[in-house]
């Protein structure tokens, strides 16, 4: 059984139909990447699989790891092991980095009926991810992504997966607004977590980010649907020759 | 036609006028305080209770809120004096110097007056009355503005309070702790309390007010403070009143040149309440931060109404208030800040922001800014709205249950105002009363 599995599905924002009859199927181990022009629906999909108010399906399933996801709250999906990182993660004045990474951590291991960090073990943890990320202690201690750059809060995102240490990873165009430098301390971010019992569903519109984090499949989105599936070679194909083909295609 | 138009007393304000007929023989003081009671009553006699004509108190119709005025509270018994040895739980183990008032009277065997630093004395206003003391004709009613209703009600009917000199240069490092307690027994209370703190003084006040949650008893309470030059003095106020009572206070300041003064006002309890203060930076170069956090749901109403008086040069203040409203309650702000002919290079800036967690709650603000010098740098905002669901989304999104997520951005939303008082330990006490009230919401 595929860890996420995708039939079929429907969606409506707003009275009009984003996605029209998409299916997917990830099993654990694999990267696949979706990429698309803009607007096919790619963060549409993102959303929808976190759990955003107003991204219902009209039609279709999404199960996650057996389970309806329609049947579950954002937060209770991520306990779950289901984790977005954000194309545009948002800034929370206020509320301490830590506190936050913390109150995250210890609500989605008491939802799964483990215990709580200790404080020291919580600290321990986070200063050794960080490192790896180049995200220094000045940036725990601020608001979470109040000032920071697009970069950091990028890295950001990535320190809270590894922290949280999802079944299946969705980064929602990680690479935009990256430099090249960014980029690969987010790759190697990425690649450090990637294990047989993992899935990383990568949406991107460009093949740059794929150098570096290196998919086993890779599917082309394109008004609302899977028209394309193939190798990480057809990254290249599609960078080379771009989505052109793909939106002048006829809908059936 | 003319009709002639005569204010049709109610119940409270003929209950008031009778307390007063018959207390005024007994309250403390020479003639000359007899005097000043009086011509204040004499205010009251002429204006009424305030009503929503009046401006200064139009979300806040007190002829309406005020069914009735309680008798005025007899001395407290043992009873009521045991039940406030259990009071000021609120603080949690900040360390304080308490002086404490049971329905409105100091109870000195309750209060913490052994080893009292140099430079610092306290006592009772009753005694002070009483005894003559010249501090007292010499402050009393000089900063507090005697045409405020609620003040001159308060200047009538003061019984007790605090009287507390901080001399020059002294620095007093066990914060001061007002601790107002209401007994069992519904009554009101009208306490005056007398600060004036010397040039260069350091020193923290804290002023609470608890009481019974079934109790409907009245209070109003005023603090009339003088920060000498270069003093620095922070005050808090907590009002944590049991979910009957009606609460009006007031803080009147006077600040001298190259002051710090930070005051705070905590409201989480109270059915109606109205703290209302009047600043005035008399001298040259102060520094003041004006904070509050306010804290209600269900049916309470609770009104902050604050009039910065920027009278000299090069004084800068800021004014950060914030309000969270759930259930029917009504939260209102009402901020002025006035800049002087003379107060040239005044800075200020007021920001208020209500977070309402109901369709039902409801939030005025109302800043005001009256400016007549030239260059000045003034400022103000408002803001009131719900909670941001793409804020809760994302906390939701790393696996924070929603209420959990509320109580995040909740916390932080008061916090950014809390986080302007100086003590730390303050700042915890306060950060877990708020989380409380969050835990006692989401059950």
């Amino acid at each position: 059984m595929a860890l996420l599995e995708i039939k079929n599905l429907h969606v409506e924002i707003d009275g009009r139909e984003i996605l029209k009859g998409l299916d997917l199927a990830v099993n654990a181990g694999e990267v696949h990447a979706i990429m698309g022009p803009n607007g096919s629906g790619k963060s549409t999909l993102a959303y929808l699989l976190a759990g955003k108010q107003g991204y219902e399906p009209t039609a279709g399933e999404v199960l996650f790891n057996g389970k309806n996801i329609f049947d579950m709250s954002p937060d209770e999906r991520a306990a779950a092991g289901l984790f977005l990182a954000f194309q545009y993660p948002l800034e929370i004045p206020g509320v301490a980095t830590m506190t936050f990474l913390r109150t995250a951590l210890n609500a989605q291991r008491k939802k799964r009926g483990e215990g709580e960090l200790s404080t020291p073990e919580f600290i321990k943890k986070v200063r050794e991810v960080a490192g790896k990320l180049n995200i220094d202690q000045d940036m725990l201690r601020r608001a979470v992504n109040v000032g920071f750059s697009g970069g950091e809060k990028k890295r950001n995102e990535i320190l809270q997966m590894a922290l949280l240490e999802p079944r299946l990873a969705v980064l929602d165009e990680t690479d935009s607004g990256l430099d090249i430098d960014a980029l690969k301390i987010v790759a190697e971010g990425v690649n450090r977590l990637r294990s047989p019992q993992r899935a990383f569903v990568v949406i991107t519109h460009y093949q740059r980010l794929l150098d570096y984090i290196v998919p086993d499949v890779v599917h082309v989105l394109s008004r609302g649907r899977i028209v394309k599936t193939g190798g990480k070679d057809l990254a290249l194909e599609l960078e080379a020759r771009g989505y052109h083909e793909y939106q002048e295609e006829v809908p059936a | 036609m003319n009709a002639e138009v005569s204010t049709i007393k109610t119940a409270a304000e003929t209950a008031l006028a009778n307390a007063f007929s018959h207390a005024r023989t007994r309250l403390p003081g020479d003639g000359v305080i007899g005097a000043q009671r009086k011509a204040a009553f004499d205010v009251f006699a002429k204006e009424g209770l305030p009503h929503r004509r009046v401006e200064e108190w139009k979300y806040t119709d007190l002829r309406a809120l005020m069914r009735d005025a309680k008798p005025l509270a007899s001395p407290p018994d043992a009873a009521a004096k045991a039940r406030a040895k259990t009071a000021g739980k609120l603080l949690g183990d900040v360390e304080t110097r308490r002086l404490v008032f049971v329905d409105g009277a100091f109870v000195p065997e309750l209060s913490d007056l052994a080893g009292q630093e140099a430079g610092l004395s306290v006592g009772s206003l009753a005694d002070a009355l009483a005894g003559g003391d010249p501090m007292v004709a010499a402050h009393l009613g000089k900063v507090a503005p005697a045409g405020d209703v609620a003040v001159a009600l308060n200047t009538a009917l003061m019984g007790d309070g605090a009287v507390i000199r901080v001399a020059v240069g002294a620095t007093i490092e066990r914060p001061l702790h007002l601790l107002f307690v209401a007994a069992e027994k519904p009554a009101a209370t009208f306490t005056r309390s007398l600060v004036v703190v010397g040039a260069g003084a350091r020193v923290m006040l804290i002023e609470s007010h608890e009481g019974p949650p079934g109790s409907d008893y009245q209070v109003n309470a005023a603090v009339e403070l003088s920060v000498g030059e270069r003093a620095h003095v922070d005050h808090v106020k907590i009002i944590a009143e049991g979910a009957s009572a009606l609460h009006v206070s007031t803080l009147a300041a006077v600040v001298g040149a190259k002051a710090r003064f930070n005051a705070f006002t905590f409201t989480m309890g109270g059915a109606v309440v109205r703290n209302q203060m009047f600043l005035n930076f008399d001298g040259e170069e102060t520094l003041a931060g004006i904070r509050g956090a306010t804290l209600i749901k269900g049916h309470q109403h609770a009104d902050t109404t604050l009039v910065a008086n920027h009278i000299a040069r090069g004084c800068q203040s800021r004014e950060v208030f914030k309000s969270v409203l759930d259930g029917e309650a009504h939260g209102v702000f009402q901020g002025r800040i006035i800049v002087r002919h003379g107060a040239q290079k005044t800075d200020a800036k007021m920001m208020t922001q209500a977070l309402l967690l109901s369709d039902r709650a409801e939030a005025d603000n109302k800043p005001e800014l009256e400016i007549f010098a030239d260059d000045v740098q003034c400022g103000h905002g408002a803001t009131a709205g719900a909670l941001d669901d793409e804020l809760k989304f994302y906390l939701m999104a790393r696996g924070i249950p929603a209420a959990e997520a509320e109580a995040l951005l909740i916390q932080a939303f008061l916090g950014e105002a809390i986080e302007g008082i100086e003590h730390a330990g303050l700042r915890e006490a306060l950060m877990d009363q708020v989380a409380a009230w969050l835990k006692a919401r989401a059950s």
